[in-house]
């Protein structure tokens, strides 16, 4: 194989800029599909992803372009996961590529997450050159946003293509500037095997499918293989490379390649992202510098709403595992929600998406407990814990001091918002680091938050402070020493394990407040009176009663009315049934989800 | 079991205008579609008559609607019909749904003379103010007129509804209300007092979402609710069922039976019926009744046994004097205690449910909570 007509490139955007439909227009113009082949957005193809415009698994495929200088010309394009929840498999699937080609939309300009991709890209030794989208949207400035890039990126944008994927606008342009302006791959055949993992996926025929890109050395049938992070070892089965939608299998591939492996792996535990397959008997000296083990940064409890559909839940979640090795669960029970999972995610997109996929795809109706961030409980007697469940903080004579996790965030915003954003991160005991002006009228806002500030709501929270303006992103800072309680709540006098939570000292009374309004509305009149309390360390913060139900009767109940008045009352029984009991109180379901969203009335 | 005794229900669905509160099958019609309404109507009792009652009639009740907007003439008609296709009990209570207003002494006069007995008013308030509110179309001073033709005519048993809960409200203008009613000269034999529901797909429930439904609170609604029983038996008035009150021996025979499982048959547009175990409700669709009023009903549902044991309970519990458990065993040959033991004792011990003189019966507070306790029985 000539690496020089090799192009291994990925696409950076911010969401909806456009990427995934520029990515269907370069595979449909270099040939490989027919305009009738094409799905919608070939590269999306979870029903999950497409609903909501983005992309959750980083896919690849190789497409075959007949350039202006008639040589042939393989382009790799490795699709990239558009969130900060998956920072670190979109870093993996960056250091599989020599270039990126950065998206712009022509009518909104540069934004947080534009910024984030391209720096990651830039980190990642990558050339990068830009194309202006959407350039046929009655908004669109081109020159503007050209300007922009210049000034807020630094990468020369004058002659950037100007196109509309949508409208199949100057991709020929985009197609030339891919042989010109991404370099050739590197590397060497017959050095031994490096090839590094940027992906994989479970097949129930052929095993763990490995996405790989080589970076020096051959891999072909019968070679013997080893992780160098997990150190599993196997014989190749079968390697190849990615058509649309679609795997083809090949002789063997080499330094500078980008393809698959299959080996009769049975867990994609053994095959993370970022570990290095080199050759058994001949390694290289070195794995590929980046690994990094993914640990969840989200952790929530998640039950069946019929409990009796505990088995389903734990199938589905193994299946899905299977797909998605950065999911953690692990069996949890609780005292209101009976047997469960506490569950890991990479953050709060993915946690959602899980949660969908378990509900959509196995058709599971969920309960899920308030999503909690990983704290570090420093004990009195030296030993530290890595707390994933508020249930299970020890008592507090044990602890010496808590640590939290804080992130940096980036938040871009029109000059109005500012005020209101910072109020908001202000409010989220934020700690302003800077603000910059990268254009008139629009800021570059930078704060520290703590995690535990952004998990509930605080994409929300932004957007309606903004109408919709403002983009964010983060990434993990680290860990900082704080005041932190668990708040509890009891209903009847009874504690519910599912609604603990562990918050600032300084938001206890106010979320306690919040928790208790909420949960009056929530939970249904029962023939007595029933105190609800939010109480840290024994000591109640807040209290609301919900008054003893006093009427009850249909007044009217006629022969006309018999049937209809019969349903009603199965109806209201139904209800109660799924209610869950705590002490000799019904809780609906709902009240355990509708604590998740306190501050809508933002 | 062999059926003795069965009811006959006759609807008619028009109504000067609807009431904002009203989610019966009801509106307003020219006097042609009236007119050939009471064809179909005449066609689909003659076969029931014929056809489908194999016993007399103990009872027969037309409501609706208000079915005194028809000219007495056709009432005339449909009575005749009923004599005609079936027979009465000699004592067979026969009564007919009035709205104040609607209804002078001639008119009164016809519906007695062709076998009308029972007159039920629908007044709800004697406030003016209070019936407006309600979208009412007449007034207090049109109800005693219409209550006095009503005497005049020759009726004795006379009910007046009443109802509790309409907004603005307050348990002083309820009292008066009560016992304005108890002091008409005759009292009427029987009064039922609702409190109003706000049901959907009405006025009031799009009134009560936008918050412009200004209805009592729930003290000031349970307090007039309370003080009902206390106030009617004072004039002579005994609670036998949720919402309804009456002079000895004039509580609502037909009601009674749709309480206590016996068969009926319904006539008219949209009208329910129970026999052979099923319950049927006819179209509510006025151009496919009237094109054939025999075929144009559905079967609601089949009872199963379990079925008629749950409806023992929770229309009997409806009844203030409630359920024999000797009946249940004469009916359903099975223990009452071996089939709801459970429930009834943790009724019991709630405070809802007590067994007096051999019978089970909701208590006070179990009469406010009835849902909760016949939820258990469903």
């Amino acid at each position: 194989m000539d690496k020089s007509l090799i192009r291994n490139f990925c696409i950076v955007a911010h969401i909806d800029h456009g990427k995934s439909t520029l990515a269907d227009r370069i595979i449909e113009k270099t040939g490989l599909l027919t305009a009738r082949e094409m799905q919608e957005q070939v590269l999306d193809n979870m029903e999950l992803e497409r609903e909501r415009g983005i992309t959750i698994k980083s896919q690849a495929v190789r497409t075959v372009y007949k350039a202006n200088d008639g040589k042939e010309y393989i382009f790799n394009l490795i699709d990239t996961p558009g969130h900060v929840d998956f920072n670190y498999e979109v870093s993996r699937s960056l250091a599989a590529c020599d270039g990126a080609i950065l998206v712009v939309d022509a009518a909104q300009g540069v934004e947080a997450q534009t910024l984030a991709n391209v720096y990651l890209a830039l980190d990642h030794n990558l050339d990068v050159f830009p194309v202006i989208n959407k350039i046929d949207l009655p908004s669109a400035e081109p020159q503007r946003v050209k300007d922009e890039i210049e000034d807020v990126i630094g990468i020369e944008a004058q002659d950037a293509p100007l196109i509309s994927a949508k409208n199949g606008i100057g991709i020929d342009e985009v197609l030339e500037a891919i042989v010109h302006k991404i370099p050739a791959p590197s590397g060497d055949e017959t050095a031994p095997l490096q090839a590094l993992i940027f992906d994989s996926l479970y097949d129930s025929y052929k095993g763990v499918i490995v996405f790989v890109r080589v970076m020096n050395g051959t891999v072909k049938k019968g070679t013997k293989i080893k992780m160098m992070a997990t150190g599993a070892c196997e014989e190749v089965v079968e390697v190849g490379t990615f058509g649309a939608g679609r795997f083809l299998p090949c002789e063997e591939l080499s330094a500078g390649m980008v393809g698959y492996i299959t080996a009769s792996i049975k867990t994609l535990s053994e095959t993370e992202v970022g570990d290095t397959v080199t050759e058994t008997d001949n390694p290289c000296t070195e794995p590929l510098p980046g690994y990094k083990k993914v640990q969840p940064v989200v952790y929530c409890g998640v039950y069946p709403a019929d409990s009796a559909k505990y088995e389903d839940l734990k199938e589905a979640l193994e299946k899905l595992q299977l797909n998605d090795a950065s999911l953690f669960y692990e069996p949890e029970t609780s005292l209101a929600l009976g047997f469960g999972f506490r569950c890991g995610f990479l953050g709060l997109l993915h946690l959602d998406i899980i949660q969908e996929r378990l509900e959509r795809e196995y058709d599971l109706d969920l309960v899920t407990t308030a999503p909690s961030v990983v704290y570090k409980v420093y004990k009195t007697d030296g030993t530290v814990i890595d707390l994933t469940n508020p249930s299970n903080l020890p008592d507090p004579s044990e602890i010496e001091y808590m640590e939290e996790p804080i992130v940096n965030a980036e938040i871009m915003v029109t000059k109005d918002f500012v005020g209101s954003i910072m109020e908001l991160c202000q409010q989220r005991r934020g700690r302003y680091i800077s603000m910059e002006y990268i254009e008139a009228g629009r800021a570059l806002i930078k704060y520290e938050l703590p995690l535990n500030e952004i998990i509930y709501d605080f994409f929300d929270a932004l957007k309606s402070r903004s109408r919709g303006y403002a983009s964010f992103d983060y990434d993990l800072k680290g860990y900082e020493k704080s005041s932190l309680v668990k708040l509890d709540i009891l209903i009847n006098k009874e504690q519910v394990d599912a609604l603990s939570f562990i918050v600032h000292s300084d938001s206890a009374y106010e979320r306690g407040r919040r928790m208790c309004e909420k949960l009056k509305d929530e939970i249904p009149r029962h023939l007595f009176e029933i105190p609800i309390q939010a109480c840290v360390g024994g000591r109640v913060i807040a209290r609301e009663t919900v008054k003893a139900m006093r009427k009850d009767v249909l007044a009217k109940c006629y022969g006309g009315d018999i049937s209809r008045k019969k349903k009603l009352l199965e109806k209201q029984k139904e209800g109660k049934k799924r209610m869950r009991q705590v002490g000799s109180v019904e809780i609906p379901q709902s009240a355990f989800m509708s604590v998740l969203k306190l501050d809508d009335d933002n | 079991m062999m059926i003795t005794k069965s009811e006959l229900y006759i609807h008619i669905p028009f109504c000067v205008r609807k009431c904002l509160y009203c989610d019966f099958l009801s509106f307003n019609a020219d006097e042609k579609t009236k007119e050939k309404y009471i064809d179909a109507l005449c066609e689909e009792l003659m076969f029931i008559g014929k056809e489908r009652c194999k016993t007399s009639l103990s009872s027969v009740f037309i409501g609706g609607g208000t079915p005194s907007v028809l000219p007495a003439d056709q009432m005339v008609r449909v009575m005749d019909c009923v004599k005609e296709n079936f027979t009465l009990d000699h004592d067979a209570e026969v009564t007919m749904e009035c709205n104040p207003g609607t209804v002078d002494e001639e008119k009164m006069k016809a519906y007695f003379a062709c076998g009308i007995n029972r007159i039920s008013f629908g007044l709800q308030s004697v406030h003016d103010d209070e019936l407006k509110k309600l979208g009412r179309i007449h007034t207090y001073e049109d109800f005693l007129k219409s209550y006095e033709a009503a005497v005049k005519a020759g009726f004795t048993n006379i009910n007046v509804d009443l109802m509790s809960d309409i907004p603005g409200q307050s348990v002083d203008s309820w009292t008066k209300t009560l016992r304005t009613v108890c002091e008409l000269k005759p009292s009427p034999a029987h009064i039922s007092a609702y409190s109003l529901i706000v049901e959907e797909g009405t006025p009031f429930a799009e009134m009560a979402d936008e918050g412009k439904l200004d209805i009592p609170d729930e003290d000031t609604d349970r307090e007039m609710y309370h003080m009902t029983s206390g106030i009617l038996s004072e004039y002579g008035y005994g609670r036998y069922e949720i919402s309804n009150y009456a002079k000895k021996g004039r509580e609502c025979r037909h009601n009674l039976g749709y309480w206590t499982g016996v068969t009926y048959y319904g006539a008219g547009l949209g009208a329910a019926s129970y026999y052979e175990g099923c319950r049927f409700t006819n179209t509510s669709e006025l151009s496919v009744y009237m094109d054939d009023p025999i075929d144009s009903f559905k079967l609601d549902e089949k009872l199963t046994n379990a079925d008629k044991m749950s409806e023992f309970m929770i229309l009997g519990l409806r009844l203030t004097k409630g359920v024999d458990p000797a009946e249940f065993k004469e009916r359903f040959c099975r223990d009452l205690s071996g089939v709801y033991g459970r429930e009834i004792e943790r009724f019991k011990a709630e405070g809802l449910l007590i067994e007096e003189n051999g019978r089970i019966h909701l208590t006070e507070k179990g009469l406010d909570l009835a849902n909760h306790v016949m939820q258990a029985f469903i």
